[in-house]
């Protein structure tokens, strides 16, 4: 049973989808189903917050290497979750200025706020700042002209990089704007790299993994890959 | 000086990385002095997307972003959100990032209740906040906004607020504006918005690893893109080529609208994108002579290998 329901559930959810698209019928079948959906994703922050709090639990409980860092996981979990679902420090709303919670959790100056501005904000726009020191030694160490293709990339990174600034006008600036030669402008170059060689390229991944996809949800629907509810007897 | 190249610790590439960042942001700041911005063919597409709809129009702004991001695409959003109310365009927010709706208070906050005080909340436009849910938020709001936008981020209910009363799905809108750093963003807009209903017009900003893989939908699918700093400064160009003079004229405060060369004096937000180019250029130049200088290195290392 613990297998079977949930292949039903898949098999289900997954064919009413299907019909929704290619009938007018049952289009509001999938209106449905997506509702569900969005409210299955809302209830997944549960499963989520809690399967974090039971990883880090047992990490500190078994002071497993790093375990300190589970605790500091835990208690800016913990603080940011009671201080936005308690709406700490929140003042009414104009609108409706009997109700205790009705105000904003992101209202200016209260905890919530204080918390994004002064701790998330500045954490996770370090974190993506720092690519661009890794980005450089990795171009130093790693970026080299080992055989043919590796030339090709080179050669398109070097015309990128150059294009998509005023280097790029400045280097070619000589060819005339209007003139036969305009296309081997840096700037115009890049554009042709993007629009067609990106394109021709990108257009063939996506649809060998759209085949890809169709082939792998078939065979989730049908049963026949059943890898996704894991291991255990059902 | 073969050897210092290949000992080089890579501290030294940080500190290079730094200066070559933070000097021309600090020159930038103090002269005021940056590179023209000639707009592609791209860009114009996403100005004139907004430019050529009649005064008045509804405009979906989803803000697909976080602050690991926003250095790149804060600059596009202020535009956007500043050429929708200069064009007098009703603009309806929403975010499918969990601090999407903070992005979008940023911009209420900075631009339109600072530049566009006589707009009013609920008429003009409204904050629809986050809904989680991915992709599955779109697939439904395209046919039925009420079914999760029961109300806005002030709790005011749908049938409560004037601008909202004849929209009933994203099908009303006259255009989707999309502000994304990755999944769920631009490309599930056009899967699940644009595909499937292609009356619906969408442009968008997105981060530069992004926008080659959201090439492959132009044009048909996706009408015009911002690729990361750059497009965003091309976009300023176009924009404050157009509005300068008003942005010039609610700045000054009674200092001359324009500078010795002739050109409107615009205030740094309007003109972030265009003064991140400076950093970018330098940053971008020592890439490319720390690949070369790395690729010397390289080829004396197998020169030397195949003499033993």
């Amino acid at each position: 049973m613990k297998r079977t329901i949930p292949l039903f559930i898949t098999a289900i959810g997954g064919f009413v989808l299907i019909a929704a698209v290619f009938s007018g019928y049952t289009q509001s079948w999938g209106e449905v189903a997506a509702i569900w959906f969005d409210v299955l994703a809302a209830i997944a922050f549960l499963l989520g917050g809690g399967n974090l709090m039971k990883i880090h639990l047992r990490k500190i409980s078994d002071r497993a290497a790093g375990w300190a860092y589970s605790v500091v996981t835990l208690v800016a979990f913990l603080a940011t979750l009671i201080i936005g679902l308690g709406k700490i420090g929140v003042n009414p709303a104009e609108q409706f200025p009997d109700k205790v919670f009705s105000g904003s959790y992101r209202e200016v100056g209260g905890p919530f706020w204080l918390i994004y501005e002064y701790a998330f904000k500045p954490l996770t726009a370090t974190m993506f700042a720092m690519l661009a020191f890794y980005v450089a030694s990795a171009a130093f160490r790693a970026f080299r002209a080992k055989n043919f293709e590796a030339i090709l990339l080179l050669g398109t990174a070097f015309i990128i990089l150059l294009g998509r600034t005023y280097a790029g006008v400045w280097v070619t600036g000589f060819l005339d704007p209007d003139g036969p030669l305009s296309g081997l402008r840096l700037e115009n170059v890049t554009v042709t790299i993007m629009k067609v060689f990106n394109t021709a390229g990108n257009r063939a991944i996506m649809i060998g993994i759209a085949l890809g996809i169709a082939s792998t949800s078939l065979k989730v629907l049908l049963g026949v890959d059943r890898s996704y509810l894991g291991g255990g007897e059902g | 000086m073969y050897e210092f190249l290949r000992d080089l610790d890579r501290r030294w590439i940080f500190l290079m990385m730094f200066l070559c960042v933070a000097v021309p942001i600090i020159v930038i700041g103090i002269t005021g002095k940056t590179f023209p911005e000639e707009p592609t063919d791209l860009v114009r597409a996403v100005f004139d997307s907004i430019e050529d709809l009649p005064r008045g129009s509804k405009v979906l702004l989803s803000y697909d972003y976080d602050p690991a991001s926003e250095g790149e695409l804060a600059p596009m959003a202020t535009m956007f959100a500043y050429h929708c109310a200069a064009r007098g365009h009703k603009m309806y927010f929403m975010a499918l990032w969990p601090v999407g709706p903070q992005m979008v208070d940023d911009t209420i906050e900075n631009i339109l209740k600072r530049d566009f005080s006589h707009l009013e909340y609920g008429k003009d436009y409204v904050n629809l906040g986050y809904k989680s849910g991915y992709e599955g938020v779109i697939k439904v709001i395209i046919t039925d906004f009420t079914e999760l936008y029961s109300t806005d981020t002030r709790g005011t209910p749908w049938s409560a607020i004037p601008m909202c009363e004849d929209v009933e799905s994203v099908q009303d809108m006259d255009l989707i504006v999309n502000v994304s750093a990755g999944y769920p963003g631009t490309k599930e807009w056009v899967q699940y918005a644009v595909t499937p209903y292609p009356k619906l017009r969408i442009v968008a900003g997105c981060t530069g690893v992004q926008a080659p893989l959201l090439y492959p939908y132009i044009p048909e699918q996706l009408h015009g893109l911002l690729g990361a700093i750059k497009g965003a400064a091309e976009y300023e160009a176009l924009v404050t080529a157009r509005y300068g003079a008003e942005m010039a004229q609610r700045d000054a405060e009674g200092n001359p609208l324009t500078d010795d060369e002739g050109r409107y004096v615009i205030r740094g937000k309007y003109t972030e994108g265009i003064r991140r180019m400076g950093p970018q250029l330098v940053a971008h130049l020592l890439m490319i002579l720390l690949i070369i200088l790395g690729n010397i290195v390289f080829f004396i290392e197998r020169r030397k290998e195949r003499r033993r």
